[in-house]
């Protein structure tokens, strides 16, 4: 078993005519919290999904344990699934069902336990994540940061051998952030497993990964633990870990120039 | 030469979503079995789609009738052959009304409530959700849908046709006065199994495989946004109408002897 469980190598992809990332590589290890963090629209949430299989890359691949997930046959690929948990931006909670079907969906499509241990195990998962109380409640019935706890226990509920949150502290409030940071991390020692966190919350994020990388422009800017990224010379990387609006990292979508622009007086 | 160019893209554009479509549909046939066995899925979708479509189905069936009693009438009592209406109603029920009404129905009351379904579960990532569940999104929601549609219109269209017959049979019988005997036996001895009823009960078949897949066609095909999905849910009834008519006609003309 190698040491490396997402291996990506050489990964090109393109949005209409955008080049979204290009030759990016990266080590996702084994029973690590591997953090990706960039600036918003940097690709992130598409490299999840290409990781995931649900995008096929233009070029470069991606193997997770030892498979090439681009190659894979559809039933392959499902299997493969099986052991990814993932937590989507938006959620993704299926609205006809409530809370606790949600959570049980899974379960119920992959295994087939008896009913009253789908139950308990889809108490335990709503419990982690505080929100035990709301298993009668609709999707539509729970504030933006409740839905997103729920869909953490959704992908937590088959025990998958790897989760990739993506930004799973937005809309969080102080108490159940520190409670999230707090149980990724512990999922992770726990139960052995291996995480990979989008997020923005540098400080929250810094706190329990391993090991980071930063995103830029369809390449890695910079990777390393907590500590190197805090102490490396790159521009880029302290611009981001620092929150500073000035520097390499640019703030706006490409653009031209901003006077020329106003004064051109062309329809938009 | 540029409206040439626009024709031959909307032309390619057809052509490639009808590609798709089909292998929309191969991914749908071929996910189906796997969802026999969880019947419930499929129970579930049949009251939705089509217990929930009876009652317009029959109240359109029944003025369908009613109007077929008065027309008919006004042109059989000029030959004097007035006892000949329940044929007729029959008849125009049966082979034609019945089943190209009862699937153009079936598109405004059942099939955009599941493209617009579909089409929004696409745009919340729902179905991507499914999908990195590891759970097939055409197995799961769509292909019961699809059975559910396919085995509704049918049996719509024989209720939207039985109770056309009992709405002329008020008309002509309880308000205009043709004989109640005559009405019914001409029925009997008139309309036949295989040439009449047959081919009405195939043409439903068809126009429910149709009207089902283009439905959850279009709204798996939606551009996931609030617009493409009230665009899709329009196209299904247009679509379907169409398709249904062209269909009628083809049908028609090869079952014509
Ligand atoms: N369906 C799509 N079609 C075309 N372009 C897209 C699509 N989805 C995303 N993009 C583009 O791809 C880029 C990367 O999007 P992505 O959602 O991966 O960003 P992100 O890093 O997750 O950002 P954020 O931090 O804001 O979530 C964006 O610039 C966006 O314009
Ligand atoms: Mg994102």
């Amino acid at each position: 078993m190698s040491e490396v469980l997402v291996r990506i190598r050489g990964l090109s992809f393109q949005r209409g005519s955008r080049m979204i990332f290009d030759g990016l590589d990266l080590d996702i290890r084994r029973g690590q919290v591997t953090a990706i963090m960039g600036p918003s629209g940097t690709g992130k949430t598409t490299l999840l999904k290409l990781i995931g299989g649900q995008l096929r890359p233009l070029a470069g691949t991606i193997e997770v344990d030892g498979e090439n997930v681009a190659q894979l046959s559809r039933t392959k690929l499902f299997q493969l699934r099986k052991r990814m948990g993932m937590l989507f931006q938006s959620g993704a909670l299926l609205t006809d069902l409530n809370v606790f079907d949600n959570v049980a969906f899974p379960v119920r499509e992959h295994t087939q336990l008896p009913e009253e241990l789908v139950r308990d195990l889809v108490l335990m998962k709503l419990e982690a994540v505080g929100l035990r109380g709301a298993r009668g409640l609709m999707p539509a019935e729970l504030s933006g940061g409740m839905a997103r706890r729920v869909a953490l226990a959704r992908a937590i509920a088959l025990d998958p051998m790897m989760i990739m949150y993506d930004e799973p502290f937005t809309g969080q409030d102080p108490i159940s952030m520190g409670v999230l940071v707090e149980l990724i991390h512990k999922i992770n020692k726990a139960l052995g497993l291996t995480s990979v966190v989008v997020s923005h919350d540098v400080a929250e994020t810094a706190a329990i990964a391993d090991y980071i990388y930063v995103i830029s422009n369809g390449k890695v800017v910079g990777h390393g633990s907590p500590d190197e990224l805090d102490r490396s010379g790159s521009e880029w990387v302290q611009q981001f870990m620092k929150g500073l609006p000035d520097g390499p990292v640019p703030f706006h979508f490409p653009a031209r120039d901003y006077a020329d622009d106003l004064l051109s007086g062309e329809k938009c | 030469m540029n409206w040439l160019q626009q024709l031959g893209r909307a032309g390619l554009n057809f052509f490639e979503r009808l590609g798709r479509g089909h292998i929309f549909l191969f991914y749908v046939l071929a996910g189906s079995p796997g969802m026999f066995i969880r019947f419930r899925l499929l129970l579930q979708q049949l009251f939705s789609i089509g217990v929930l479509s009876l009652l317009i189905v029959a109240v359109a069936g029944l003025f369908v009738g009613m109007v077929l009693g008065l027309q008919g009438y006004n042109t059989l009592v000029d030959f004097g052959s007035e006892e000949s209406l329940g044929v007729m109603v029959a008849l125009s029920l049966v082979q034609e009304l019945g089943p190209v009404l009862t699937a153009i129905l079936f598109a405004a009351r059942a099939g955009t409530s599941l493209t617009a379904e579909i089409g929004l579960m696409k745009a919340t990532e729902q179905l991507s959700g499914m999908e990195m569940m590891a759970v097939d999104p055409l197995q799961r929601v769509i292909a019961p849908r699809f059975w559910a549609g396919f085995i509704s219109v049918p049996l719509l269209a024989a209720i939207f046709s039985a109770v056309g017959v009992f709405g002329g049979y008020f008309v002509g019988v309880g308000l205009l006065g043709v004989d109640e005997g005559a009405f019914w036996s001409q029925i009997q001895s008139r309309v036949d199994f295989y040439d009449d009823v047959l081919n009405g009960i195939i043409k439903s078949v068809v126009f429910g495989f149709a009207a089902s897949w283009i439905a959850l066609y279009e709204g798996y095909d939606a551009v996931p946004t609030s617009e493409g999905v009230s665009r899709a849910t329009t196209r299904t009834v247009v679509h379907t109408s169409l398709v249904v008519l062209g269909l009628d006609v083809i049908m028609t003309a090869l079952m014509f002897d």
